[in-house]
Formats: C-alpha cells, structure tokens, sequence
C-alpha cells in the first residue's frame, strides 16, 4: 500500500520531469566539455606579426584547428567528419587556410584569424586518386592568386578570392598522374609534371591565365619509378625507382626533359635493402632513409650529387624549413627511454642538438613540423612540434617542453568506469569547506542569491563557488558515487584514467613500448574490460583493468593481455598468448580474489581461461555446462551457437583450454537478407522488477533475459546510402534471437526500410533506429517482449502466500512462449549512435541517449517509445503517465543533455551508475569528450545543491524563539489573569 | 478574658425537635413511607428512559454513516489530500467508537435495560462505517487486492545459462 503510495509519488515526480534540463548557472557544475584535435598530419606555421604566433593543423580525425603556439590553446577547430578526409592544407595570401578533402574533391578556404569558412568548390573529379594542391602566387590576374588542384591527370585552377574554378585542364592520357606543378617567376608558364604509368616520364606546359595547353614531352625512363617523389627545386625533382635502391634525377628545361639514374648505393655506403625517399621540397637537398642512417644529400648543378649529412635511421626527420636561399634545415627527433634527442641540420650540418626530458607514457617521435624565429641578436631560435606514439602533440623549444596536448584522446576506442579509493580515515569532506564561517558565507551568499538580493558581484561569487563545488574533484570515493574514473582506451593504445569531476588525466599508461621490447613487434590494441571490481572478498585489492589485444595486423597473430591497475595506472602483469584472439568473452563468474573470468576464443575456435589458477577453473568447470557461444559473421551472414567441451586439440596439455562444438546456427539467405547491425544487453544492467502492472491492475511479466540478441538484417539493394535503392526493393528484418538456443523470439519486417540501424537492447524492450524510404523519414520502433508462460500467475492468494514460481531459476530450453508489443515512431534526426541510461538499482526511470547528427547528446524520455501509446488514452492511462500517441517523436530542446555543447566527430556515449539511484553518470567521446550527470527521474532521493542549509536552518531558529516568546508571554498572561 | 456574649442557634433542621411545626401537607416522612410504589414507578420511567437513550446512540453512528457516505461521494475517487482524509477518517471513527463501546453504553446500564441489542446495533453500525471506509479504500486503489499489488517489486528470475559472444574483431 505504502509502495504503491511511493510508487503513484514517483509517478507524479515523472510526470514533472517531462523533460530534463538545467538552468544556465547550472552548466559547468557537473558536466564537463574537453575539446580535441586528433593526431596531427599537417602543419603550416604562420609567423608573419609577432603578435600572432599560430600554427594551423589538419589531423587523422579530420579536424583542422588553429592553436596559439605559446599556449597550445584553440584558437578554433572545425572537424570536417569521418568521410571527409583531409588531403592537404595549405595557407593562400597570408590569409586564408586552404584545404582540400575528400579524395581531391572539396577545396575549401578558411578565414586564418577566426576559422570562418569563406568558400567551399567542390572539385569534380572522374576517379579521385592522389591530389595535391599548389597555391600559386603572382599570377597576374589581378591580385588575385590561383589555387591549382591537381587530380590524376587534370589540373583546376581555383582563385583564392571567391573559389570560383577560373580553368580546367584534362590533360586526358591514360595512366598520368601528375606529381609536381611549378611556376618559374615572372612567367605565364605553368609546369605540370608527371608520370604515364611507371615508365614514362611527362612535362606540360600550360598558360597560367586560361589553362591552354601549349607544349608538351614525354620521355622514357630508364627505370621503373615509384611514387616517392622529392622535389628539388622548381624544376627538377629526384624519384625513387620501384625497386627502391636507385634514385633518378629529373630535371625540366625549357622544353625538354633530362634524367640521370644514380645507384643509392654510391651515395649511401654500405648501403642494402630498401630506401625510402623522404618527402620534402627544399632547394637541392633531399632526404633519404636508408635501413642503416638517413642521408641528407645535396645536388650540385645537372648530376653531381653529394652526401652532406647523415643521421641515426631511428630518427623522424622533419619537412625542410627554407632560412634563406642557401641555408635548409632539417630537424631529426628521436625517441630514448625517456628524453627526445632533437636535433636541427642546416645543410646537413648539425647545428642544435637538445635533449629534451618527456614523460614515458608518451613512447616514439612519429612527426616533427620544425619552424624558426628570429631572437633578438638577429641568430635563427628553432621550435617544433613534435607529435608522439601516443598521438601527444608537443611544442619543444630551448630544450623543453613548452605545452603539450592529449591528442590522443581524440580517437577513444573503448571505455569504462572504475571506482576511486576509499576515503582514508581522518580525512573527512567537511575539511574541503575549510571553516564554518566560510560554510556560512557561501550559504547566505547562495541565500541572498535565491532572494534575489544578490549584487552582480555576489552572483560571480556564487558562480565561482559552484565551480568549486565542495570536493568534486577530490580522489576519493564519495557516498553518492559522483566521482568516479572513467578508464579509456584510445587508438594508439594509450590507457587514460579520467576523473569524473573535471576529466582531468589522473594516470596514463602507453602500452606498446613494453610490449614491443618483448616479442610483439606491432601490437595494437582491441579492448578494454574490467578485470576486478572489488567488492566483498577483495576489499584491499584494487581494481584493475584487462587489455587485450594482437601483436600483429592479421587475425592470426598472437594475443597478448596487460593487466592495469585502475588506482596508479601500473601494469601488473603483461602476458604475450601463444594463440590468437578473436573474441573475448567476459563471463558472470570471479575467481575467490574477485578476478572476473574471461574466455578468450581463438580463430579454430578454442575457448581459453583466463585468469590461470585452479580456483578461476574450478569456477569455470562447475558452470561450463550452463556456458555458451556465439559468434554474428557479419560477412557471411551467419549466426552460430557453440558450447564448450574439456580439452582442445592444438593445446592438448593446457588444462585451461576448451574445445567448442556448434549447437545451433542461423543461416540468413543471402540473396535477401544482410545484417548490418546487432545489439545486446549490457552484462552490468540491473533490472529491478520482472513485472509490468498495466492501467487495470493486471500484470505482464517482462521476458528479461540477458541472451536476447538483436539482430537486423536489409536486402542487399539496401545496403548502400540512402537513395541506392527504391521502397520496393528494400525491406528490413528485426529479429529477436535467444543465444543460448538458438530460437527466434520475435522476427518483425519492415517493408521499404533500410539502414543504417542503429539499436540499443535493455531490460526487455529493444529500441531502434532506420530510415523509411516510403515517407522518407527516419523511424525509431521499439519492441517490448513479454513473458506469456508466466502470466497467469495472477492468483493473490498464492501471491500472498509466496506460492508461485516466479522467482525460480528460468531456463532457455524451457521455451517460454512470448509475446511482444511494439510500436513505430517518426523521427526527425538522423543517428550516429545510441545508449540507455543505467542506474544502481533500476528502479528509475529510463532514457534513451541518442548521439544525433549534429554531434550532441539528446536524452529521449523511454515513455515516449512505449507500445501502450494510443492515440486518446483514457483518464487512468494519462494517470499512469502514458503520454498520447503522435507520429513523430518530440524533440525537446532543454532534453539535449550537452545543452549548448557539440561532442564533435561524436562516437559513443556510455552511461553507468552513481550510488544514487536516481543518478547516472553519462560520459559521450569523439574528438571531443563530454560528461554529465543526469537524473532521468530528477533526483528525488537527495536534495540539490541549490538547496538552501541557511533558510532552512534561519526557519528553525526563528520558530524556536517565537515559540519560546510565546511561551512566556502566555506565562504571564496567566498569572496576571490569576491575580486579578 | 471572659466572653461579652454568645447566641446559642439550635438546630432546628434536625426532626429530633418538634418544637416548630412542619409546614403543612409537608411530609417528613412521605418518601420512607412510598418506597414501594413510587419509587418502582419512577425506576420504570428511568429505564424506559435509559432504554431510549441507547437505543438513541446505538443509532447515532447511522446518520455519521449517511454524512460519511455524502462527503465520500464529494471527494471523489482519486487519491489526494481530501480523498485521503475522509477514507481515514471513515475508518478511524469506527474503530475508536468500538474500542469504547463500553463506555459508550456505561451511562445506561441497568439491571432492568437490556442493552444487547443496542449494543449490537451500534456494533452492526459502526462495523458497517468501517465497511464503507474499506470500499472507499479499495475504490481508491489503495488495497493489496491485485496480483500486481504483490509482483510489482519482483525481482527478475535468475537465469540458468549464459551466452556470451559477438561479432569478431
């Protein structure tokens, strides 16, 4: 009664919090917002005022950004997105920021101070190849400069003014593709370069102005060539041949082309193997990288060449940097145990050397950008930025680190939270408020606030103390379970621990250098799991996580584990597998020390054990037979069920190694039927009631089963973007597949629907998203599966009296029989990603997190996507919260959890539990990172921070003295009245 | 010091001194004398009267039961405040009523008055009140009388197997 009184309560508090959202001074008091840029590719240095010391970068993660080079700092940054991939950047009359993407095909110009867009061309390009940009000035048209985009064997010419395409040249020769294009000064000539096939080498002329061909040659090469291209100056150039040991010198003279072939050999002694030529444009110096050192080489007049310097062939060798017409510097970076070694050549000639201290999660040097400045007594000073393993960006100058960026946690690849230690004794939070005066203070502040007496200054006062906020950031675990770690795994293979109260890095640990040393030459790491979560037994231990991962590209080279600590990020253990991994698989179970255990399957598929000990088998064996497999072939569109049996054939000696024998298999038909996307629910979500109480008192029972297995499949027509194929011809298959037998509980086609799909599956419902090509919009369904075997279990009685078996261990191969509800919804965004929120206990209700095409979180009340939505819902059902059906699904604007925020290049976005039931920790990663915590049901279990201590405390003591005032004076007043 | 005066009162209340007449058609001794008659007639009245009086509050909870029934119809049959209120106090009234039952009826007890079935009646009324306090209870949903009333914080069954896997990396 009291329950069903709490329960109609929280009701009541949903139905208020139709929509989540903050107020304006709430931003920034639990969410947090880090931006990225990713691993840099390019960079162009812009020097030109002093006041203005800015480097513009394009990434891996296609973003271009403008970082001030004293701070490290973002002047602006534009992620362009994952089909979009940066070719080239480039600065255009000091002003613009030139780039070009997409294979060759979008040319687009940036405003250099503020990063507006000022034109975007888009190239038309037959087959996009290799492109390259050349920025031409003192063209005289104007003054204007043209922009030449060269593609294979076309040439546009773009001005830089306006993006108009002024020409286009197709050269249209089979197999050219042009590689160098140059301008002598003072000329109306423009030299394309080129070569036909590998053979032949080609020079064209063309007018600067119209495009118009004028000569061309063509001459045979005595070699081979590659595409390894060094360009020597404006007319000549030095080629790699495809056998990489010898180098062809070209050179173009009015008309007529000349080479002479050197042997690497004559240049490099004790020169073998295979060269790569570095590729750099610098006057008569090039670079090449022989296995035993990297030569710098200087070319004298038509063929006299000459070795002028040489470094260690561990080095990363920067782009050349032009001092003056005589003078190139070259820098080399190197990486050794913990310092760089940097040096800076000019002409070879070694004229800086720094040992330069970094931290050791950073591993190797990968780029170095090297640019100058002037010191005051006119001598060049040098500087670079120096991109890390661990995809770090650094500014390195006079020996030190300037700044330095996480870059690397621009391309997360895996997360998960992990708890902070206990609070010690004799630390207690009250020391955070330091004084009780203080304490006060900021209450009557927060008081004079909510009274509206505050003065503007009061009001930043209060702002700033928000930020404060009383020990969010401290490492320490907190009752209510705010703070937290947030372990993430990046591309590179990096470990960050972030804390959940301002996303600083408490530990990072680089994986690879370790592994490298041992026998795994380029490891690469695939996931990331929690390997112990003390919770009672473990209580001293300290959780770790496990990282697996392969020590090769192909899928059979070795596994490898590594082992870290979640509290100091130290590696415990590192072990290199003597078999391959192509799925792990964590299971229920942990070991006596609460080490959860994990099924490695190799590619014969051979299950192995992990942790190693009798104890983690004894737990495993005793189970084995209520333990399955499955495994979704994506290709072959095929899902398979294994179980597994003692003993493997390849390890016959290995006790920790199981064999596994298929049980069931679900073949898709091919000619119709593709899966394109497969969801399941997370091992860790709670579910906190199997039934679901309708408006009339009657009960379902929730199918909730942890092996429900979402699966959608589209017609092969369909499976390509969106318009490839018509509504008649695409369908979509949802199908509901139970794991452990193999059964489909539910199977629901939607005709003229095709992907992309992208679907979230939680307690006993799934949720997900398509696009409709009938009414050309996308739709979200969501499915509810249901119990239909339990639900007679309706006698009070028996309820009462705990007669009935709903409580029992269920079983797959029972076949309970199911029943499903579901309903369709328009809606308007398109989706790039989708998640649940989780809480401790689930009882609170749900949220659909859903990472929308404009990079921002929208977190979607679960009542919106209920099939008991009709279109008039009686008195009772309103009542009960179910909100009336509509055809689309409403976007609030206060529901975007990230507020005013983008996640840019959004990826995933986690949820996990706070102690508090009605909180949950929502963390989104893509190039940026964002976290919040959100309250799905508002936080009916604590009370806020805006809460006011000092109002209610100033409540109380004012009624304690009226009450004792009016005590004695009614103490008087009798006695008066007794004497009269 | 020796008195200056003193007035003896006699006491003239007292029948021992027939020195002063009684009034007449004053009867010193009437009521001694009637003892069998009039004071039989009188005991009848009485008990009639006692008689009526319980059975006057045997049925009083009646017209509290017509009141109740009233304000019940006015609140309604959502749950609120009001609602509230009226169910428990409807339920409450009875119960302290019959926890005093004894004292209710203590003033009219006599040998002669049979209270039973004023007793019973009162029971039968207030059992009655209590009655309908229980159906404005249950019409508000508030009684434990569905199966989901009792399944509505079950927690999930434990499954037997466990299937874990995937898409291979």
């Amino acid at each position: 009664m009291e329950a069903r009184f709490l329960l109609g309560f929280l009701l009541l508090l949903s139905l208020l919090s139709l929509s989540f959202s903050i107020y304006e001074d709430q931003v920034g008091l639990a969410d947090w917002h880090k931006r990225y840029i990713g691993k840099v590719k390019h960079a162009v240095f812009h020097a030109q005022k002093t006041g203005r010391r800015r480097v513009v970068v394009s990434t891996e993660e296609n973003a271009i950004a403008s970082l001030d080079l004293r701070t490290g700092d973002l002047f602006w940054r534009h992620v362009l997105g994952k089909d979009d991939v940066v070719d080239q950047l480039s600065l255009s009359l000091g002003k613009y920021v030139i780039t070009l993407s997409s294979r060759g095909s979008v040319l687009r110009a940036w405003n250099l101070p503020d990063g507006q867009m000022v034109w975007e061309t888009v190239l038309q390009n037959s087959n996009p190849t290799d492109s390259f940009l050349h920025v031409l000035g003192n063209v005289k048209s104007g003054r204007d400069s043209l922009i030449l985009a060269c593609n294979g064997g076309s040439i546009q010419a773009v001005s830089s003014i306006d993006g108009l395409v002024v020409w286009k040249k197709d050269l249209s020769v089979d197999g050219l593709k042009l590689k160098h294009v140059f301008q002598p000064p003072e000329s109306d000539t423009i030299y394309a370069i080129g070569f036909i096939d590998t053979s032949q080498i080609a020079v064209y002329h063309l007018n600067a102005k119209t495009g118009e061909l004028l000569k061309h040659a063509t001459q045979s090469s005595p070699v081979d060539l590659s595409s390894e291209i060094s360009v020597i100056s404006g007319d000549s150039l030095v080629v790699l041949d495809s056998t990489r040991s010898s180098l062809l010198l070209i050179k173009f003279t009015a008309g007529s082309i000349t080479h002479h072939h050197k042997l690497l050999s004559d240049i490099v002694e004790d020169f073998s193997g295979t060269a790569e030529l570095i590729p750099t444009k610098s006057n008569d110096i090039f670079v090449v990288k022989a296995p035993s050192s990297i030569a710098f080489v200087k070319v004298r007049g038509d063929d006299e060449i000459e070795l002028i310097g040489k470094a260690d062939p561990a080095g990363i060798v920067s782009d050349s940097l032009t001092l003056s017409e005589e003078e190139q510097a070259f820098a080399v970076a190197h990486h050794s145990s913990n310092a760089i070694n940097f040096h800076v050549k000019i002409n070879g000639r070694e004229i800086l050397t720094e040992s330069i201290k970094i931290e050791e999660h950073r591993g190797h040097v990968n780029r170095v950008f090297l640019n100058n400045y002037l010191r005051t007594d006119k001598s060049h000073g040098f500087r670079a930025l120096i991109v890390m393993e661990d995809e770090s960006l650094l500014l390195v100058q006079q020996g030190e680190v300037v700044w330095s960026r996480e870059d690397g946690l621009a391309s997360i690849s895996d997360a998960v939270p992990a708890e902070l230690p206990v609070e010690k004794e004799g630390v207690s939070v009250v020391e955070v408020e330091h004084t009780l005066l203080e304490w006060l203070k900021g209450h009557m502040l927060k008081l004079k606030g909510t009274l509206m007496l505050a003065t503007p200054d009061d009001m930043a006062a209060i702002q700033a103390m928000h930020l404060k906020s009383s020990g969010r950031n401290k490492m320490t675990r907190d009752h209510n379970g705010f703070r937290k770690l947030i372990i993430v795994l990046t591309r590179s293979g990096k470990v960050y621990a972030l804390h959940t109260g301002d996303g600083r890095i408490v530990w990072a640990y680089l994986l690879t250098p370790l592994l490298q040393s041992k026998r795994c030459p380029s490891p690469s790491v695939l996931t990331l799991h929690n390997w112990r979560v003390p919770h009672h037994n473990a209580l001293q231990e300290n959780p770790s996580v496990l990282l697996v991962g392969r020590c090769g590209a192909g899928l059979e080279s070795q596994g490898f584990l590594s082992i870290v600590d979640s509290y100091s990020g130290k590696e415990l253990e590192n072990l290199i597998l003597d078999h391959s991994i192509a799925e792990v698989v964590p299971l229920p179970l942990a070991d006596s020390s609460e080490q959860k255990l994990h099924l490695l399957i190799d590619n014969d598929l051979n299950a192995h054990l992990y942790p190693r000990g009798l104890d983690s088998l004894k737990v495993f064996t005793s189970e084995m037979a209520n333990m399955y497999y499955y495994k979704v072939d994506n290709a072959k569109g095929v899902v398979k069920g294994y179980t597994f049996k003692k003993g493997c054939s390849t390890w016959s000696s290995d006790a920790y190694c199981f064999s596994t024998r298929e049980l069931w298999s679900l073949v898709f038909p091919s000619d119709s039927e593709r899966i394109v996307a497969t969801a399941r629910r997370k091992m860790t979500e709670v579910v906190h009631t199997q039934a679901k109480i309708m408006t009339n008192q009657d009960v379902m029972y929730k199918y909730i089963s942890k092996n429900i297995l979402f699966v959608a499949t589209v017609s092969p027509k369909a499976t390509g973007g969106i318009g490839s194929a018509g509504p008649d011809e695409a369908s979509l298959v949802a199908y509901l597949i139970d794991t452990v037998t193999g059964r489909i509980l539910h199977r629901v086609t939607h005709q003229g629907a095709q992907g992309p799909v992208q679907a979230v599956v939680s307690e006993n419902w799934v949720v997900y998203h398509y696009f409709n090509l009938r009414a050309h919009r996308y739709e979200m369904t969501v499915i509810e599966i249901y119990d239909h075997s339990r639900a007679d279990n309706k006698d009070v009685m028996k309820l009462v009296l705990g007669k009935h078996n709903l409580t029992a261990p269920i079983t797959s191969y029972s076949r309970p029989e199911v029943t499903t509800k579901s309903q369709s919804y328009f809606f308007t965004h398109s989706v790039k990603t989708i998640a649940v929120t989780t809480t401790a206990r689930g009882i609170t209700s749900k949220q659909i997190l859903i990472g929308t095409i404009g990079d921002q979180v929208l977190a979607l009340d679960k009542r919106f996507l209920d099939p008991r939505r009709t279109a008039n819902p009686s008195q009772e059902e309103k009542e009960e919260g179910i909100i009336p059906l509509t055809d689309t699904l409403p976007i609030i604007p206060q529901s975007y959890v990230t507020h005013t925020l983008q996640v840019g290049d959004l990826r995933g976005i986690i949820s996990f539990p706070a102690n508090l039931e009605s909180t949950t920790h929502v963390f989104s990663y893509g190039v940026d990172l964002f976290y919040t915590r959100i309250a799905p049901s508002r936080t009916y279990d604590s009370l806020t921070d805006e809460f006011s201590y000092v109002l209610l405390i100033l409540t109380v003591v004012v009624l304690v003295a009226a009450i004792l005032v009016m005590w004695a004076m009614s103490k008087k007043q009798d006695l008066q009245e007794k004497w009269r | 010091m020796a008195r200056r005066w003193n007035v003896d009162f006699p006491d003239s209340s007292s029948s021992s001194h027939p020195t002063v007449a009684d009034p007449p058609g004053f009867a010193r001794s009437t009521p001694d004398l009637d003892e069998s008659s009039g004071s039989r007639q009188r005991n009848d009245t009485e008990a009639a009267w006692k008689s009526q009086k319980a059975w006057e509050v045997a049925q009083a909870p009646f017209k509290n039961l017509l009141m109740m029934g009233f304000m019940m119809w006015m609140a309604g049959n959502t749950v609120h405040l009001f609602s509230m209120g009226i169910t428990f106090s409807a339920l409450w009234q009875p119960i302290s009523a019959l926890r005093s039952v004894g004292k209710v009826f203590e003033p009219f007890k006599d040998p002669r008055v049979d209270l039973n079935l004023p007793r019973l009646l009162f029971i039968a009324l207030n059992l009655g009140g209590m009655a309908l306090g229980m159906w404005k209870l249950n019409t508000l949903g508030l009684l434990p009388t569905h199966a989901s009333d009792w399944v509505f914080s079950l927690a999930p069954a434990k499954e037997v197997e466990f299937a874990g896997g995937g898409a291979s990396f």
